[in-house]
């Protein structure tokens, strides 16, 4: 009893922190390494993005060459059901109708589809989120701002489309040569032709979060209008906005199969998923996997982003996170 | 609210009357040729002719200001003329397409009720298949009901109509011999079976369109009820001892459908413009497949009319929007 | 001569044609699909295929031309030539007697009178016309009694048949279209969309870009035809979906102008519903060379003009490698099967005219880099050839196909083989096509060094279509970029033979004047380089009888005489 008496009374102590104190980042890679969907998502779209960034060092066949003693070649699994089925180990996604290899297709189409994709969904992305936000955070800027918005939206897009053409294509193509001159000119027609809805959705969501009572009180604190929307009001606008990019990035890849088929997208040595898909649907009866195989690569990388884009969204909400 | 939608109208009149200007110096613009469509075989003077033929030589500022005079008070008065059976549109110029010579505003009234049928209906459909599964994939998030709607709402939407047009076409008309491909424009509704008729035509450019159209509407509703459901106010609304079914279908429903209403209502003026793609597929004879034409035919006084005529329908349906926001969530204020 | 042997050929298949049913109607309904939807019924005010066609159901010429290229009357008592009297011995006139009776669905007499009034609509200056060209040279109509009329001439016209022949320039009824002259024209809506005419339907309904309702004219000259009552005339969609409906579901009895790859078609043919039909006419799908430059570094009014010649397309040594290159054969089995056969020719028929000029159809990849060699082309590293500095580096364009792009990346191969640099473009065909001089991309403006389309003539008689290539005629800003020598392709030689043909009417002379034309443009200097010979390919139901595929006028041109087989 006495000894106790006898020792000092010390301050009371915080306890040492059992680890070094970790970053916002690390609490969202924790949360997002829980989601498996989101980790298979992802992990699909990394293997897809270096098959079609590197595959052509691999698999190292012309995809442009045309050998017509081979063509019409059935892909090799065909082999399973049909024992009859025209098919090669040199070609083992088959051929199309000019003897041309579908993998190095697949390959090289991919990668000019998944560049489409993401840079016309990124520029659709920022400017509808920008607009939006703008819109539905300053009343003065609303009007104006969403009248444009409609005025684009009333605009049919296909005189849009060869107007950018004309005007356009030559002095890219002189700049930039043929195939990066037309790339810009197509990421940049479908993203300034499909923000439309993403402002309007972000507006809406901006409209009911800025009447809460978290905004009134942080610019009751005189938070700057600026910083309210970058720590207060883009994170709760999250996920329409996930949603907006993996809906964008299906119609970005689809829009450009469009463009092609009207004749003011790519040249037509120039394969994308899109344009496989939609060059083969005369086809699908006898060749099934001509339109199978691209289709499959659009939905699969569409669905990956959309797990991705789950476990982001999830990731980055403070609510959920932790528990 | 109303002061608003008031202000609002009037304030749409220039903004139309803008869009129509912008639309027209468009098409202007746009490379294109009404007579790229005659045979080569016709000499170029024999051209130079038909193009003036058609106004084609007029400046352009008078060819606009004939179009609005037209579109604003011409047909205003051909309608008026047609449902008081009065005369005041006798002898009047009105909007004739280049293509057929025939006054365009004809051809729409020939063409809508077959766009609302199979375009309206199928967005009906889409969008009462799309709640439920949105909202249900929320509330059992990560469920095999959530990851298999996730799974084939987003094939759906990646694989275009110019695909699963044909593809049903091969299935269903071709191998199996349920449906007609062609849709016959010509059917008359007048008893039961050529009802029945009507619908088995009907189900193949509705499934189409409907697939779309769910894709993107459950996928909002999915992730706006995910918001809200893990908000303070639910926990409330749990713990005063609600039953679930009040909290999740009042409380969290209505909070969570203004991203959905903004969805529903920029899509509601596509309808009116038809689908083009799935009309054509399936020759439904639609406002969509009459702007195709009109654009592929360079058939400028077409595409204005009906380029405008969805404009005015887009206008007016995010004030629509707009307003019931208000309604939903009483804490916007517009003034 | 030669007309009427061609004519007797014509009645022979005439009487070979099954012999009609008994009864008018008899066989009830029939469906007719076009993939491109008719817009309006009155053939001079567009010039749409898809119009000119589905018009032939209703109103009809004074003569057709029959699946050999021969003349046929129709509502005229015989075709009028010089043996016979009917044309002038200056060639100045030609004189056409109606047949006897003839009435309109309407129940009025057809007259003379009917005739002049289709002259004068069609030649009104302010009405537009889009069949004026079959007009050039009409001085006027005269009225000579009830069933006769003269067509007078300016000049000398040695083909005399194109006014009021064919589906172009069928006759129309005076009584109906009196008001609907000049600018008038486009008014006249119903009379548009529904012409009371002497052919073998007429109109009940018509959608415009949709469909047309037709039932049996009541009126019509032979009263056991058309041995369908009603018949429904359905447009738009695609080649791939009319082929299906007529071959694959049966839902449909006849489509038109199936443009199908050869192993798609033959796998619909599968479906046993239905049978194909092909014939060939005069469409050739070819290369055009430009003869100036292109480059975008030129000024607008010199580039792409005479006032820059191309920089190695005027060698023709590059001209005809290119063309050696090509394997003819090959490109009509991936592209047209039995709808296309390889030729050399511009003119590929009547047979009569066309040149037995075949040196092109083996390729010769060996004999064209020879040839280039010693031209003093030679590869540099990169295996492009060059010259003086310039690079054999060519840019191909042709408007969006699926056919036409699988050519291109056929012919890109091919020429890469001879040591030739392509990069392929394709445009939207409504601007391509089109003649919009605002717009760089038109088929007239040529801002390219290849381009392929395919083109061919009205009726069987290649004058107007040969002398389209004379000095002048070319494309070039001050003429708006209108102009049909595409190629800008000038030779006093050849101009001396436009002018030689368009005075000649001895047929045998005329028959090698056109030859050695088509020569002189295909194998001697390689400005054109034909490439197929595009046959026409429609289907029909198994039980549909009496088809005559007629690529020389409209395909529906006998529908009077197709029957529903039991």
């Amino acid at each position: 009893m006495t000894e106790t008496l006898e020792k000092k009374i010390e301050p009371l102590q915080d306890l040492e922190p059992s680890e070094p104190p970790h970053s916002q980042w690390k609490d969202v890679w924790d949360q997002f390494k829980k989601h498996k969907g989101a980790l298979m998502g992802g992990s699909f779209l990394l293997l897809i993005t270096l098959g079609v960034l590197f595959g052509e060092y691999i698999w190292t066949l012309d995809p442009q060459k045309l050998d017509i003693r081979n063509k019409d070649i059935r892909p090799i699994y065909t082999i399973l059901w049909d024992s009859g089925a025209k098919v090669q180990w040199a070609h083992p996604f088959g051929t199309d109708n000019l003897g041309r290899d579908a993998l190095a297709n697949m390959i090289v189409g991919g990668r000019t589809s998944m560049a489409v994709g993401w840079v016309a969904m990124l520029l659709a992305l920022s400017i509808g989120t920008t607009i939006g936000v703008l819109a539905g955070y300053f009343r003065k800027l609303d009007g104006p701002l969403m009248r444009f918005t409609d005025l684009v939206l009333s605009l049919p897009i296909l005189p849009l489309l060869l107007v950018a053409v004309t005007l356009f294509r030559d002095a890219l193509r002189a700049h930039l040569g043929p195939e990066t001159g037309m790339f810009l000119l197509i990421v940049g027609v479908v993203g300034v032709t499909s923000w439309m809805q993403t402002a309007r959705i972000v507006r809406s969501e901006v409209l009911a979060l800025k009447e809460r009572e978290f905004i009134l009180a942080a610019r009751s604190i005189g938070t700057t209008p600026g910083a309210i929307i970058r720590r207060h009001l883009l994170p709760n606008v999250i996920s329409p906005i996930m949603v907006s990019a993996t809906l964008g990035l299906a119609t970005a890849i689809i829009t450009e199969s469009a463009l092609s088929f009207l004749g003011v997208g790519f040249p037509p040595d120039f394969p994308t998923w899109g344009k496989m898909l939609a060059d083969a649907v005369p086809r699908m009866d006898q060749y099934p996997e001509r339109v199978v195989l691209p289709g499959m690569a659009i939905s699969l990388t569409v669905l990956s982003v959309n797990y991705l884009g789950d476990g982001l969204r999830d990731a980055l909400d403070p609510r959920i996170r932790g528990r | 609210m109303l002061t608003f939608t008031i202000r609002r109208l009037i304030l749409a009149v220039p903004t139309l009357l803008f869009i129509s200007l912008v639309i027209f110096l468009l098409l202007e613009l746009a490379p294109g040729d009404p007579m790229a469509q005659v045979p080569l075989t016709v000499p170029p003077e024999v051209k130079a002719k038909m193009r003036e033929a058609l106004g084609l030589g007029e400046p352009l500022h008078i060819r606009y200001w004939k179009w609005l005079v037209q579109f604003f008070w011409i047909e205003p008065q051909v309608l008026f003329d047609s449902i008081f059976d009065t005369s005041f549109s006798e002898g009047k110029q009105r909007i004739l397409s280049w293509q057929t010579r025939s006054p365009v505003m004809d051809m729409v009234v020939q063409r809508l009720p077959q766009t609302l049928w199979v375009v309206g209906m199928s967005y009906v459909v889409g969008i009462l298949i799309a709640l439920p599964i949105g909202i249900y994939s929320a509330y059992r998030q990560y469920s095999i009901f959530d990851q298999a709607g996730t799974f084939v709402t987003m094939i759906g939407f990646s694989i275009p109509p110019f695909f699963t047009g044909p593809l049903l076409i091969m299935i269903f008309a071709v191998q199996l011999g349920w449906f007609p491909s062609v849709y016959d424009t010509t059917h008359v509704v007048n008893d039961w079976d050529s009802f029945m008729v009507q619908l088995r035509q009907m189900i193949m450019p509705v499934m189409v369109l409907a697939l779309q159209t769910t894709a993107q509407i459950s996928r909002f509703m999915r992730s706006s009820m995910l918001d809200n459901l893990n908000q303070d106010y639910v926990r409330t609304a749990r713990a005063k001892g609600l039953p679930e079914k009040v909290v999740v279908m009042v409380h969290v429903l209505r909070n969570s459908m203004i991203p959905v209403v903004t969805a529903i209502a920029l899509g509601i003026p596509g309808i009116f413009g038809g689908a083009i793609i799935t009309e054509v597929v399936f020759k439904v004879n639609g406002i969509g497949d009459q702007l195709l034409n009109a654009l592929f035919a360079n058939d400028l006084p077409s595409v204005q009319t009906l380029a405008f005529m969805i404009a005015v329908l887009i206008v007016l349906f995010n004030l629509i929007a707009d307003v019931l926001y208000g309604v939903l969530d009483p804490r916007i204020r517009y003034d | 001569m030669k007309v009427k042997t061609l004519m007797l050929g014509a009645a022979a298949a005439f009487a070979m044609a099954p012999a009609a049913m008994a009864e008018r109607g008899a066989d009830g309904h029939v469906n007719i699909i076009y993939w491109q939807a008719p817009s309006i019924l009155n053939p001079y005010l567009s010039g749409g295929t898809k119009d000119i066609e589905s018009a032939s159901l209703v109103i009809e010429p004074l003569g057709r031309y029959d699946p050999n290229g021969a003349l046929v009357p129709y509502l005229a008592e015989v075709i009028p030539t010089v043996a016979n009297g009917g044309v002038a011995e200056d060639l100045k006139s030609i004189t056409w007697k109606l047949k006897s009776g003839l009435k309109w669905s309407d129940g009025t007499p057809v007259t003379s009178a009917d005739v002049k009034f289709t002259a004068e609509y069609c030649m009104h200056p302010e009405g537009g016309c889009a069949q004026f060209a079959k007009f050039e040279g009409v001085d006027n109509v005269e009225i000579v009694d009830d069933l006769t009329v003269t067509v007078n001439f300016a000049e000398a016209k040695p083909n005399p048949y194109s006014a009021f022949m064919g589906g172009q320039s069928p006759i129309i009824q005076a009584a109906q279209f009196a008001d609907c002259l000049g600018a008038k024209a486009p008014e006249c809506t119903s009379a548009n969309f529904a012409p009371i005419g002497t052919g073998p339907f007429k109109v009940d309904e018509f959608k415009p870009n949709d469909v047309i309702s037709m039932s049996a004219n009541p009126n019509y000259r032979d009263p056991a035809k058309p041995a369908f009552a009603t018949l429904t005339f359905k447009g738009g969609g695609d080649a791939t979906a009319a082929g299906r409906s007529v071959l694959e579901t049966g839902e449909f009895d006849y489509a038109w102008n199936l443009q199908l790859a050869p192993d798609v078609l033959a796998k619909m043919a599968e479906g046993g519903k239905g049978k194909t039909v092909a014939a060939f006419g005069s469409l050739v799908e070819r290369l055009e060379m430009n003869m100036t430059d292109p480059n975008p570094a030129l000024d607008a009014d010199t580039r792409a003009t005479r006032k820059a010649p191309h920089p190695f397309l005027t060698d023709i040594n590059v001209r005809k490698a290119l063309s050696m290159a090509i394997d003819r054969n090959l490109l009509v089995e991936i592209g047209y099967g039995q709808a296309g056969r390889p030729t050399c020719n511009l003119v590929p028929g009547p047979a009569v005219y066309a040149s037995d000029n075949t040196d092109c159809l083996t390729q010769d990849i060996a004999g064209a880099n020879a040839m280039l060699d010693a031209a003093g082309w030679v590869k540099g590293s990169d295996g492009v050839r060059a010259k003086d500095g310039v690079r054999l580096s060519i840019l191909y364009q042709t408007s969006t196909n699926a056919v036409r792009q699988d050519f291109q990346a056929l012919i890109k191969q091919w020429w890469s083989e001879i040591g030739v640099e392509t990069e392929l473009r394709n445009l939207n065909a409504s601007v391509f096509f089109g003649g919009d001089p605002g717009s760089p991309d038109t088929f007239q403006k040529f801002y390219a060094d290849v381009e392929m389309y395919a083109n061919n003539f009205d009726g069987t008689d290649p004058q107007a279509y040969l002398a389209m290539y004379r000095c002048g005629n070319e494309p070039k800003p001050e003429s708006q970029w209108q102009g049909e020598n595409i190629n800008r392709f000038c030779d006093p030689e050849y101009d001396k033979l436009v002018a030689e043909l368009s005075k000649t009417s001895d047929l045998e002379t005329r028959y090698a004047l056109a030859k050695k034309m088509n020569e002189i443009l295909t194998k001697e200097t390689y400005t054109i380089v034909p490439l197929v010979d595009r046959g026409r390919v429609s289907a029909h139901a198994n039980s549909l009888g009496g088809v005559v595929l007629n690529t020389w006028d409209s395909e529906l041109w006998n529908v009077s005489d197709w029957y529903r087989i039991k």
